[in-house]
């Protein structure tokens, strides 16, 4: 992995960055989700046992997003040690950017059959704020998901970073953030429909938004927005850039020391983190058909940490995987037990803390090296290394 | 709680009257029976002016509907027989002619505000209370010389005083501007919102003809907004000491098991909730065993509070927390999970529903500062508890040997070690006191607010900014800083709505702590960085 490529183009070192291994499994993802699932629901008819329901298909969108954002936080907190206890804010502002068009894109066929939404007739607005201002076009919703998550975590980033907040105090602060934003969007006055957010979506792009097909194509979108997560973080984190955010996790006063100015490290990583949450929450709107308030509840937020750490923090797919793991468990739960969900989401808080630190991919890794061990002479590898080969 | 016992009472008490106690002028009845709305309106004015129980009688009737006619004679209906409204006298056999007499909605108006005028006469002290309060516009010029009779008997002051702004109001309907000019200057003594409207009224050109009594009516409002910005001020702040005493409850616990482990215990506010529901079952258990003592259950709920938050942060230290010590992000993650769980469990035990908490009877009530200043006594007992168990900490940290150590355990967890301190037991212990008074905090709280199973998370994120702001294991910090954004946020509240003051508050904690990381009172010196 030393070796690097002669830098020719952008390309390459972000294909190198990820093992044969990797690609094999990123590629099998990739069918079952371009294929195999779309197939599966749009032509086998569903009294077969083969056919995905639509319920299947929502959940697994959303696994998705969920998957995406878990990759997102393991970015900042595997690799640069920045616990954010806050990333359901930018989930929700960039489902709320996406939602302004989806709104929109409803015309005339709200309740009021208005040109404004049902919530502001409601409130017996006359016309859109001025932030509502060009969302009719998907194009400007799409770059607000960007922009304003964007700009919201790099200039919190910036004065939170840039005065040594850190550890659990940036985790507390984070989680103060969100809890505001909360109090905020529950204002009827914010102009996002208060209490009950967005919801009741007709079409997205054109198409109406619970036909099969387009079901099926949020769904694809949102397995390649994961894949492409997957692989850009991975790029990130063995390159140069990546080694340096590791040092700032083990040691920020050395590296200070050596010269490096942090600050602009953990800003770059932390903005690109509540990016791809934001592109995540976008694409989880329109499959769940709600984005409200309580998306940004301190809870939420504190629920993604523990899918990283179930996963196993710091190797990205684990982070990936814990997400889907601890949602499977919470569909299956809210069905069949509700009233032990909490249980067992707070045992499982205490238990992965206290017993498994290094999540189900650092559990299989142990596994694995023990096997290892048993051939003699063999030396137990660094872990840094480890951690870059999978 | 008497009062709608009380009227139902009352009107029988009129209505059962013996016969031939006193008599009315049938001249002054007549008028009842009249087909026109205002000549029956004169009439019951007239009929109040004459007073006495008899007038009462008849004018309850009326808005009864169960006064009859018949031939000029008055007849109350008591549903098994008619009875004479002038003499009092029941009649042997119902004439055949009787007529009911109706009446529309403003003259039953006046008539109740009539009745009201006159129960200001009863001997029982709420029913005139209850009186005057329902007073309100409904008395016209003509019934003046009453108001001043009942003025002159009353011996209560508050309901002196509501008699008095009735009064004036009164005044201020008369078409003479002399009285309306004393009515003007009467008002400038009061201090409540009703009386602020009136003045405004009076000191309005389109509704006051006369300059003079105008430019009375400005002096006087000025003066009760004076009294009314008094009063607010006094009412915020104290909301926000009590709030904040509260916040300190919670807070100190918190300072304390950051401040010496250095582990941030997001499960603080569960804390808080086991206290609430420890108050709630020692009232469940006085209210079966003990009805007698039911107002002091709250005594008794002190050790229990305490004692189960205690166990309960014992058993936490013991079984997870000890084991994060050098790990404060997992530890956040951790003492989550504890939080749900204890969430889970009281939502399994209590239900989802909030239960309630009585307050003692020793609690209800308050002190009357100003007119629209009142301090709850629930608050001022809550305040005064805070400052008791601050000043209990305060003495157990520095005046005992466990206090010692865990000062000595705080300042250098590996040098105390070294000198014999036990680290790990005065680690427990001192997990356990910040929990018991996270205990009583809820038992306070449970005093002035909901007792649910989610009560601690809304109190949890502003305790941290507490912790945050005051600087960790600072108890001045931790004092200051509650009290601080109690005040502050309730002042805040005034301004733009609670939900603002709250993101207004959390803004500035976040600001603050760029500006500051290390809180109010940072530690002198180099903080060494591990």
């Amino acid at each position: 992995m030393e070796v690097r490529p002669p830098r020719r183009s952008l390309l390459r070192p972000v294909l190198a960055a990820t093992p044969r291994a990797g690609w094999w499994g990123l590629a099998s993802a990739a069918a079952i989700a371009f294929l195999v699932v779309p197939a599966l629901h749009l032509l086998v008819p569903p009294s077969s046992p083969l056919h995905v329901s639509d319920y299947a298909v929502a959940v697994a969108g959303k696994i998705a997003c969920y998957a995406t954002v878990a990759v997102a936080l393991d970015l900042i907190w595997g690799y640069a040690g920045i616990l954010s206890l806050g990333h359901g804010l930018f989930f929700a502002l960039g489902g709320y950017a996406f939602g302004m068009y989806l709104m929109r894109a409803i015309g005339h066929d709200g309740v009021y059959q208005s040109d404004l939404p049902d919530f502001m007739v409601f409130l017996d607005w006359k016309a859109y704020p001025w932030y509502w201002r060009g969302t009719e076009h998907p194009g400007w919703a799409l770059a607000l998901v960007v922009l304003v998550p964007g700009i919201v975590a790099f200039v919190f980033g910036w004065f939170a970073f840039r005065s040594r907040v850190r550890g659990v105090y940036f985790s507390i602060i984070t989680q103060a953030l969100t809890y505001a934003a909360m109090l905020l969007f529950f204002r009827n006055d914010t102009g996002f429909g208060g209490n009950n957010g967005f919801t009741d979506f007709k079409r997205i792009f054109g198409f109406p938004v619970a036909a099969p097909g387009t079901r099926v194509a949020l769904f694809a979108a949102s397995v390649l927005v994961l894949l492409v997560t997957l692989v850009v973080c991975r790029w990130l984190v063995v390159s140069r850039f990546g080694r340096v955010l590791r040092a700032i996790r083990d040691g920020e006063s050395r590296l200070v020391c050596l010269g490096y100015d942090t600050l602009w490290y953990k800003l770059l990583v932390w903005t690109l983190s509540a990016v791809l949450c934001a592109i995540a929450g976008a694409l989880y709107v329109p499959q769940v058909g709600i984005i409200n308030p309580s998306e940004m509840s301190p809870a939420n937020s504190i629920e993604i940490a523990i899918w990283v750490a179930v996963g196993g923090r710091g190797t990205l797919v684990g982070a990936a995987l814990g997400a889907v793991l601890v949602n499977l468990a919470k569909s299956w739960f809210t069905q069949a037990m509700p009233e032990l969900w909490l249980f067992f989401l707070g045992f499982l808080f205490v238990a992965v803390t206290l017993f498994v630190p290094d999540g189900v991919v650092g559990l299989v890794r142990k596994v694995r090296r023990r096997r290892r061990a048993q051939v003699p002479g063999a030396a137990d590898p660094d872990r840094a290394v480890e951690e870059v080969v999978a | 709680m008497l009062l709608p016992r009380l009227l139902p009472l009352l009107a029988l008490a009129l209505a059962a009257r013996p016969a031939g106690a006193a008599s009315l002028d049938p001249a002054l009845l007549k008028g009842l029976a009249a087909e026109d709305s205002g000549d029956k309106i004169a009439a019951i004015r007239a009929l109040t002016l004459a007073g006495g129980p008899e007038a009462a009688t008849v004018l309850q009737a009326l808005a009864d509907d169960r006064l009859q006619v018949s031939r000029e004679r008055i007849l109350i209906d008591e549903g098994d027989r008619l009875r004479d409204a002038a003499t009092g006298e029941p009649l042997a056999r119902a004439p055949g002619d009787v007529e009911a007499i109706t009446i529309n909605n403003r003259v039953r108006r006046v008539a109740e505000g009539s009745l009201a005028l006159l129960r200001l006469f009863d001997a029982s002290r709420s029913v005139r209370a209850q009186a005057a309060e329902a007073l309100g516009g409904t008395v016209t010029p003509e019934l003046l010389p009453l108001l001043e009779r009942a003025l002159a008997e009353e011996k209560v002051r508050a309901i002196r005083e509501t008699l008095e702004i009735v009064r004036a109001r009164t005044q201020l309907g008369s078409s003479e501007p002399a009285l309306r000019l004393a009515a003007v200057k009467a008002l400038g003594a009061g201090g409540t919102l009703a009386v602020r409207s009136l003045l405004a009224g009076a000191a309005d050109p389109a509704g006051e003809p006369d300059a003079a009594v105008r430019k009375a009516a400005a002096a006087s409002l000025a003066a009760v907004d004076r009294r009314l910005l008094l009063a607010d001020a006094v009412n915020r702040t104290f909301s926000g000491l009590s709030l904040g005493s509260i916040l300190l409850l919670a807070a100190l616990g918190l300072a304390i098991t950051y401040g010496i482990m250095g582990v941030i215990n997001m499960a603080h506010g569960e804390l808080l909730m086991i206290g609430a529901y420890a108050g709630y079952a020692v009232q469940s258990l006085f209210r079966a065993r003990f009805p007698g003592g039911h107002d002091w259950y709250v005594v008794a709920a002190i050790p229990v509070a305490f004692g189960a938050a205690f166990v309960v942060g014992v058993a936490m230290e013991r079984a997870v927390i000890r084991h994060l010590y050098r790990r404060p992000l997992e530890s956040l993650l951790a003492t989550w999970g504890l939080s749900l769980v204890l969430i889970q469990a009281a939502r399994v035990s209590f239900g989802a529903q909030n239960v309630q908490v009585a307050n003692p009877s020793w609690m209800s009530g308050g002190v009357t500062l100003l007119p629209s200043a009142v301090l709850p006594w629930n608050r001022l007992v809550i305040v005064g508890f805070s400052l008791a168990v601050l000043a209990a900490t305060w003495l157990l940290l520095t005046r005992t040997r466990l206090g010692m150590f865990v000062r000595a355990v705080t300042q250098n967890r590996a040098m105390a070690g070294c000198v014999g301190v036990p680290t790990s037991r005065v680690d427990t212990l001192a997990f356990g006191l910040g929990a018991g008074i996270a205990g009583l905090g809820g038992l306070a709280l449970s005093q002035i607010s909901n007792v649910g199973p989610e009560m601690g998370q809304l109190y949890i994120v502003d305790s941290f900014m507490v912790v945050v702001l005051g600087g960790v294991g600072q108890l001045a910090g931790a004092v200051l800083a509650a009290l601080g954004l109690g005040v502050a946020s309730k002042f805040l509240e005034g301004v733009t709505g609670a939900v603002v003051a709250k993101i207004a508050v959390l803004a500035f904690v976040v600001v603050f702590i760029q500006r500051r990381p290390q809180g109010l009172f940072a530690p002198k010196g180099r903080a060494v960085e591990s």
